[in-house]
């Protein structure tokens, strides 16, 4: 039977079920697949904090949404239009999720009693009537992969592994997508295994047939390439950007990266990359706790390395006291935050952006340290390479704030050419005459004086110093000149802070600021309210310390000002507070990124004059 | 380690900064025994550098010469593993006190040395809180009457030698501030080691804590043993002796009885362990080198580690990098 094709400008699918299901890998390589067919692309993966939840169980659930498109978008999108159901805990926990007349494609074969007891489904949804809203097609893809595989030596168990790339053969034949780049990748990624690299392809093709073949669907559809500027593209995640951004940053120094950590959830990727590149030259450290990490990076940058760490929110609430260190004895570091939900271990696996007052004001005295904050996966990598400039050009720690969202989303990345990437050599003061500790240069920065060379001989601490020899001093005129020098540094950072992204004119009804990695769920809820004509622009925020100068300038101008954050209001009240605006709050603190239609709703509340909440 | 042209005397490793310690403290001693030792050993003093935490003793990196960072309280030991990875190349020092150590920085102390990273660390044993005015500390005796336990401490108190040795230290000594002679040949046996030294150095904090050592210090002879590599545990003047028996008792018997232990400072950790176990009340302390073993220290290995992946992948190029992972072009 020939079944007709439909074309859609662009598509949403979700891939759930157990956390051993292989659904990040579904994912992922169907999102290989859309960015080689050419389409604009953005992931978001969804697991669990456990690693292994009891099998079909709720909390063992593990999703991966993509949405591709034959146009440019800002975000994984907000509901599936799709969703692929592994097992009956998958559609318990997604279906509400399902817009009706959504697809749902349900492994069948695991909707029997013990699942759907473990899902706490009383009658078998399959049966009950409760999935008519939906567009559904039940296929036994258990039973159909162990058929696929039955001539192979293989154990039950082993063959159950595959079921994945059914699912994945199933969809490659819905969109069109070519089978064969697909199995050329599992034949590299299993190359040591040539049987499970045979049975995986096997039943990619059997899901791939099965499609063709059964009766269950009456369309294919195609979404056509998007129109991407030519060049050369990467689909990245922010934790690679940044790992990748800080090896190059450190080349562009001209230095060695020292980079320390101590593992965390969603922070630990970082080392993980790093460690794996050490013919960069770069040295790794994992430490026996997160003040050790910084405490060792500390170590590090005072004997002259580009020194960074990176953490979450309870490893970064531990390295407080020793950015104080940093902040006092003015030495260059970078500190990454992979900001996930709290308080406490709170959210480990999901996304927050509840560490901004951390960043801002962790420390005890008058301790600045500037902060900003990368706002897409790409953007990740001259983030990292923006802190280590920043970091060095003005002596000081840095903190770079990240998110679990675009640590771990992805986004086709146009990659740099290495030449355009500017260099900004380190230069170390050998000269000893007329050495003084805290002697500054038009930047307010100290001399780098690294140990090992002759004549300079001398000491730092925390203690305060003396605004010149950087001898202890207990002096009270002195500690306030060097309170008030060590903050005029770091708002002199503000001449480095490039032009804000602001997507709209710069005076209108409704002013959205948001900052870090709500970017794209933001500018594309902007665009959409200006496609309906609304005068509404998006500031997005990238430095927070010093705060970007062109706000100033911004918020008298329009009739509302939304601040949308993925905390309590954080931002929100520092804007109120320095601007001394009436700006309303668009919060949503559940682990999860903003719905474009949250932030068009919103926006659509203020210009009918009703409350965003 | 580079050698200088001018021989350094110890009045080159003495910074311009007034000494604060209190009148008669024990740190004197020390500073003055490091600064001559240094000098003696012909060190240059830009490639040695002094760490320390907070306390009295971690003043210490002020009064010296060199290049010196005084941090935060207990984390020395993690931010002179950050610059020895960085700088395998600097002699770098860590001056600690027993509430800096083994208290708030008991974890790193411990990691530090597990790891074997190329520091040596100078602990000052002085069983009491001196910069904050007197808290007993975890070096202090059951039943400590100090500021915060007036009634007397509970807390059993921590061995620092036998926990070195139990942490993976790979050069365990111990001295006393008094004992210039004997410290300057501890710190030059220290100074040639290759990975993580320990020296528990007995401090006297005549404000807080005055004569805590004194038993030791003050009979030396009587209430010390001097461990030379290869002699027997002999001591009071070579009539007493220390025998470790099989059974892992030890006990003290004259001379010459053939049953005197012979040290070995390369012996097996047991033994040292034995030795670190030999506390004042019952035995004479052990002083010198309790232990010493080579293994490749934590910088070197870390370093090499990024030579020998250098050597297999050669030197990474950024546009390799940049182009790793799932790339596509679009024309
Ligand atoms: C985080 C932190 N907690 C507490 C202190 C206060 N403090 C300073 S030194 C010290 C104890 C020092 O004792 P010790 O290490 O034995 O050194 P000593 O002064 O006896 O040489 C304490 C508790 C501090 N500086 N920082
Ligand atoms: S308080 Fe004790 S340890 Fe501190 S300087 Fe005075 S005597 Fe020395």
């Amino acid at each position: 039977m020939t079944k007709s094709i439909q074309t859609l400008d662009r598509v949403v699918i979700r891939f759930a079920g157990d956390s051993g299901d292989g659904m990040q890998l579904t994912g992922t390589e169907f999102a290989k697949a859309a960015a080689e067919a050419g389409n604009d692309i953005a992931t978001f993966p969804d697991f669990p904090a456990e690693i292994r939840a009891p099998a079909g169980s709720l909390p063992g659930v593990s999703g991966f949404q993509l949405h591709f498109s034959s146009s440019d978008i800002f975000t994984p999108g907000d509901a599936p239009d799709v969703l692929v159901v592994m097992n009956p805990a998958a559609l318990k926990v997604n279906l509400k999720d399902l817009p009706v007349g959504g697809m749902l494609i349900i492994n069948g074969g695991t909707f029997i009693e013990a699942n759907l007891k473990k899902a706490g489904y009383a009658v078998n949804p399959l049966g009950d009537g409760s999935l008519e809203p939906y567009k559904v097609h039940t296929v036994d893809i258990s039973a159909l992969t162990t058929a696929a595989l039955d001539a192979t030596e293989l154990s039950n168990k082993e063959k159950g592994r595959s079921k994945n790339f059914f699912a994945l053969g199933l969809v490659f034949w819905m969109y069109g997508r070519d089978l064969a780049p697909e199995i050329a990748r599992i034949e590299a990624q299993f190359a040591k295994k040539p049987q499970f690299a045979a049975a995986n392809i096997a039943v990619l093709k059997a899901g791939y047939h099965y499609g063709e073949t059964a009766e269950l669907f009456q369309h294919t559809y195609h979404v056509p390439p998007a129109k991407f500027t030519p060049g050369f593209y990467r689909n990245i995640a922010g934790n690679e950007a940044l790992a990748t951004g800080l090896i190059a940053g450190a080349e562009l120094a001209g230095k060695t990266l020292y980079f320390s950590g101590y593992p965390i959830t969603p922070a630990s990727a970082i080392l993980h990359a790093l460690a794996k590149n050490k013919h960069f030259g770069c040295i790794t450290f994992q430490a026996e706790d997160e003040i050790a990490a910084i405490g060792a990076a500390i170590g590090a940058a005072y004997g002259g390395a580009v020194a960074v760490t990176a953490s979450s929110g309870p490893g970064i609430a531990l390295k407080m006291e020793a950015m104080g260190l940093a902040v006092m004895t003015e030495l260059p570091l970078v500190i990454i935050n992979v900001q996930r939900g709290g308080p406490s271990t709170g959210l480990p696996t999901k996304t927050e952006q509840s560490d901004l007052w951390q960043a801002l004001c962790g420390r005890n005295g008058e301790s600045p340290v500037p902060v900003f904050a990368a706002k897409t996966p790409g953007d990740c990598f001259y983030a990292a390479i923006e802190a280590i400039r920043i970091a060095i050009k003005y002596m000081t720690p840095v903190m770079l704030l990240s998110d679990g969202y675009i640590a771990n989303g992805t986004e086709p990345w146009p990659v740099p050419d290495v030449k355009d990437l500017a260099p900004f050599p380190v230069v170390h003061r050998t000269d000893p005459a007329g050495y003084n500790v805290y002697a500054r240069n038009e930047d307010l920065a100290r001399a780098w004086v690294i140990p090992g060379t002759p004549g300079l001989e001398h000491r730092i601490g925390g203690i305060e110093k003396d605004a010149l020899t950087g001898n202890i001093s207990y002096d009270p005129a002195n500690h306030e000149k060097q309170t008030h020098t060590r903050a005029a540094k770091v708002a002199k950072i503000a001449q480095d802070i490039a032009p804000m992204d602001v997507y709209g004119e710069r005076s209108g009804d409704v002013l959205v600021i948001g900052w870090g990695g709500t970017h794209g769920s933001l500018r594309a809820g902007v665009e959409s309210l200006r496609a309906q004509g609304k005068r509404v622009t998006h500031a997005h925020v990238r430095w927070l310390n010093p705060i970007e100068p062109e706000l100033a300038g911004l918020v008298t101008k329009f009739k509302h000002v939304l601040v949308a954050e993925l905390n309590m209001g954080q931002l929100r009240s520092l804007i109120r507070s320095e601007y001394l605006v009436d700006a309303q709050g668009l919060n949503k603190i559940q682990g999860q990124p903003f719905k474009v239609a949250e932030v068009v709703d919103a926006v659509n509340k203020l210009l009918e004059g009703k409350s965003v909440h | 380690m580079s050698t200088p042209l001018i021989k350094l005397t110890k009045k080159d490793f003495e910074s311009n900064q007034d000494v604060r310690w209190c009148p008669g403290c024990g740190d004197y001693a020390i500073l003055a025994t490091v600064q001559r030792t240094l000098a003696q050993l012909g060190v240059a003093r830009e490639t040695t550098t002094f760490i320390s935490g907070i306390g009295c003793s971690s003043r210490f990196p002020y009064y010296m010469n060199t290049y010196g960072f005084h941090t935060i309280h207990g984390r020395a030991p993690a931010i002179a593993t950050g610059l020895k990875m960085a700088r395998p190349e600097l002699d770098v020092w860590v001056v600690t006190g027993d509430g800096d150590g083994l208290s708030i920085g008991g974890n790193h102390l411990m990691h530090a040395l597990r790891r074997n990273v190329g520091l040596k660390i100078m602990l000052f044993n002085n069983q009491i809180y001196g910069l904050t005015k007197g808290q007993y500390s975890p070096t202090s005796a059951v039943g400590t009457k100090a500021a915060s336990t007036p009634m007397g401490s509970l807390d059993y108190p921590i061995n620092p030698l036998a926990l070195a040795l139990a942490a993976g230290a790979t050069f365990v000594a111990r001295v006393a501030d008094t004992d210039a002679k004997l410290m300057a040949t501890v710190l030059q046996e220290a100074y040639h080691h290759q990975g993580s030294v320990f020296i528990e150095i007995l401090q006297n904090c005549p404000v807080f804590n005055d004569g805590i050592w004194e038993a030791i210090t003050d009979d030396a002879p009587g209430r010390q043993i001097v461990l030379r590599d290869g002699e027997p545990l002999l001591f009071a003047g070579g009539t007493k002796g220390v025998a470790i028996g099989q059974d892992f008792q030890a006990a003290v018997v004259d001379a010459k009885n053939p049953a005197v232990s012979m040290h070995r400072a390369h012996g097996t950790l047991g033994y040292a362990q034995m030795l670190a176990s030999l506390t004042a009340a019952e035995f004479p302390v052990p002083v010198g080198v309790l232990y010493k073993v080579e293994k490749p220290s934590y910088e070197a290995m870390a370093n090499s580690q990024v030579a020998d992946a250098i050597a297999a992948k050669g030197r990474g190029k950024l546009e390799a990098l940049l182009a790793e992972g799932m790339t596509w072009r679009v024309s």
